[in-house]
């Protein structure tokens, strides 16, 4: 007893220190994104997640091949067609895309946490000498990685299905749009990716989270298209009819329907694959003035264009990230 | 001991006896609900200390403050000379810390689930690869090494906890109810694995409600309730504090029964004489009376037939503990 109350009086704070941690907060960082992309890579449900992309890319890309192949030779951006064009009855492969990346970085995510915890190894794992901060970054960056590497290896596949289907290579330019669509794809991934772990952190079973980050994806796909209408006619309501009346209802409706990454997504992925799209509102005939119609934009123009889309979804991953570790850091970790 | 300051950051010097936990007034809350109240307690190098009490003691939540795992609310704790809310790396790399629900990855075979803990730790890829045989060997886990953990028992799993343990080398070992669950016979063997550790030098905290168990191999014990540790020592000095003594001794004699019972009751260290059946006494004791006793059976004009006697156990306590106690408070 004596003792305690001697090791007492030589461990209280001068008042106003900042009590640090020690120690790096990335220790075994990389043995636990090792272990977790082992798991994705190796884990059924990539692997059938992974056929279904491979799949519907094989698939749209034969189809738009069909219809294109006459065309080669006339049109500068042949090889991005293959991403954009539809082909009835199959849809674009960004179409494709918008809806299974999101599948695939959920299914990644939504147990990556609570799985932790229902396995009873979060303890375990986290006596070793590693903070938290290192488990949840390295269970955000396999699963980050996962879907880069998966994502760049539909890319080639469909470079080179292009190559050997249309008989020439692809131009610079070409390469260098299609890998900004990857980068925002992958971002895109990242962001539901990062929802399903906010989920992981919030809900003890999986299923409840699974079901949550699908709800919200269900929610953003299908209804915020129909709710945006309905909350610009509320915001601001067409009383006299006027030109600024309807023009400001319209940019309203596209603010509100920016909020959600689908829409940031295909007018990212739009503007960088489609060179001849100037812009994602409304033209008014005053802009238009000296353009050639269809005449296509060059690439930092494109680029230009697409940037807040862009940045807008990598800033949606960081935030939805920084909120999972928030909510992470102050969790009990007692089961 | 030594003083650890900001500066002195080496642990310090291995030395049989000295404190390597210590915590003062270590207050844990939730809320209103206090899970530990004003928590002192101090564990030596080489011993085996036993945290006891009902479930929901906070015995948990002091382990888990011990390792970092949780902030305490006030108070201060050193685990090695370390404070765990500061400096949980240097902590958690010198303890191993066995849970009570104790889980592995299912999918991954012995080995793999030691290897993650391996780098996590990070042991050089050789270095692993030579302890993790060795240490699965040792648990008698050396045919499953790679099988799925999935398709193991309980007490496999526990073992392997325990080879995970002995991966680390560590210098303490913190165990949270290490033979729940295990049937008698493996529990049995956990406990003699318990004094082999603590042969090798390894200092022990183990928390348990499983009182008979933890008596046979804890050096000293601490009982908790209600987030205070009520009293803690030797099983010997809480019987002496709890019990006044806790030995029990049953004489069969026959002969004069009153005169028999007035010459035992007049033994110095008898607390009371229980006359269970016609000829047995119960002398309830301070100490090993049974010399005593049989020379005032004889005096007293008895016949002797049987002396037996039953050392203090924990449970018991344990019990008369809790009874007085809540006996306390409630009047």
């Amino acid at each position: 007893m004596a003792q305690a109350v001697e090791v007492q009086s030589t461990t209280v704070q001068p008042a106003g220190q900042v009590r640090r941690r020690k120690g790096s907060p990335w220790t075994g960082l990389w043995a636990v994104v090792a272990k977790e992309m082992a798991d994705h890579l190796s884990s059924v449900r990539m692997q059938i997640l992974e056929v279904l992309i491979l799949l519907t890319a094989v698939g749209t890309v034969y189809a738009v091949m069909q219809g294109v192949r006459q065309s080669v030779g006339q049109d500068p951006f042949i090889f991005l067609r293959l991403f954009t064009t539809a082909r009835e009855p199959l849809p674009a492969f960004i179409g494709f895309l918008s809806f299974l990346v999101p599948l695939i970085a959920i299914s990644m995510s939504f147990d990556a946490v609570n799985g932790e915890f229902n396995r009873r190894t979060m303890s375990r794992v986290l006596a070793q000498p590693i903070y938290r901060d290192a488990l949840l970054m390295g269970k955000f960056l396999a699963g980050f990685f996962t879907l880069a590497l998966v994502l760049a290896a539909i890319w080639l596949l469909v470079m080179g299905m292009g190559i050997l289907g249309l008989g020439l290579p692809p131009s610079g330019e070409e390469v260098a749009r299609s890998l900004i669509f990857l980068v925002a794809t992958i971002f895109y991934g990242g962001i539901w990716l990062a929802l399903g772990l906010v989920f992981s952190v919030i809900f003890r079973q999986p299923a409840t989270a699974a079901l949550g980050a699908l709800a919200v994806w269900l929610f953003f796909t299908i209804f915020w298209g129909m709710l945006t209408s309905l909350l610009a006619r509320l915001i601001s309501p067409v009383t006299y009819g006027t030109a600024q009346e309807l023009l400001r209802q319209i940019e309203w409706e596209q603010a509100l329907s920016r909020i959600s990454p689908n829409t940031l997504y295909v007018e990212a992925t739009l503007g960088i694959l489609n060179p001849a799209i100037r812009s994602f509102g409304i033209l008014l005939p005053s802009q238009l003035e000296g353009a050639i119609v269809g005449a296509p934009l060059p690439l930092s123009q494109s680029l230009m264009l697409m940037w807040p889309q862009l940045t807008g979804l990598i800033a949606a991953t960081i935030l939805l990230f920084a909120l999972a570790y928030v909510l992470f850091q102050r969790q009990e970790i007692r089961a | 001991m030594s003083v650890v300051t900001a500066s002195s950051r080496t642990p310090p010097t291995k030395t049989q006896g000295e404190a390597v936990i210590e915590t003062s007034q270590l207050t844990k809350r939730y809320g209103k609900f206090t899970a530990v109240d004003n928590l002192n307690l101090t564990v030596h190098r080489g011993e085996v200390f036993g945290l006891l009490g009902p479930n929901g003691a906070g015995k948990t939540t002091t382990i888990l403050m011990l390792l970092g795992l949780t902030e305490p609310t006030s108070g201060s704790v050193r685990v090695l000379g370390f404070d765990p809310s500061r400096e949980p790396l240097d902590v958690k790399a010198r303890v191993g810390y066995l849970p009570d629900a104790i889980g592995f990855y299912d999918e991954l075979t012995a080995r793999e689930n030691l290897a993650y803990i391996a780098r996590l730790n990070g042991l050089p890829h050789a270095e692993a690869a030579k302890r993790i045989p060795a240490a699965i060997e040792r648990m008698g886990l050396g045919e499953v090494i790679d099988h799925p953990v999935a398709t193991f028992s309980r007490g496999m799993r526990q073992r392997l906890g325990v080879a995970e343990l002995l991966l680390k080398q560590p210098e303490i070992i913190i165990m949270d109810e290490p033979t729940l669950g295990l049937d008698p016979e493996a529990a049995h063997n956990f406990l003699g694995m318990i004094l082999q550790l603590k042969h090798e030098g390894i200092t022990i905290l183990l928390s348990s409600h499983l009182l008979h168990q933890v008596q046979q191999v804890c050096d000293r014990v601490g009982l908790f309730s209600n987030g205070r540790m009520m009293i803690s020592g030797t099983v010997a000095e809480l019987a002496q504090r709890v019990l006044r003594g806790g030995y029990r001794i049953t004489v069969q004699a026959s002969g004069p029964a009153d005169a028999i019972q007035r010459a035992l009751l007049a033994l110095p260290g008898v607390q009371k004489i229980e006359q269970t059946r016609p000829e047995t006494f119960v002398i309830h004791g301070a100490h090993d009376l049974r010399a005593d006793a049989a020379g005032a059976v004889v005096n007293a004009g008895g016949r002797l037939y049987g002396l037996d006697i039953e050392a203090p156990s924990l449970d018991e306590i344990y019990s008369v503990y809790f009874k007085e106690a809540t006996n306390g408070a409630g009047s």
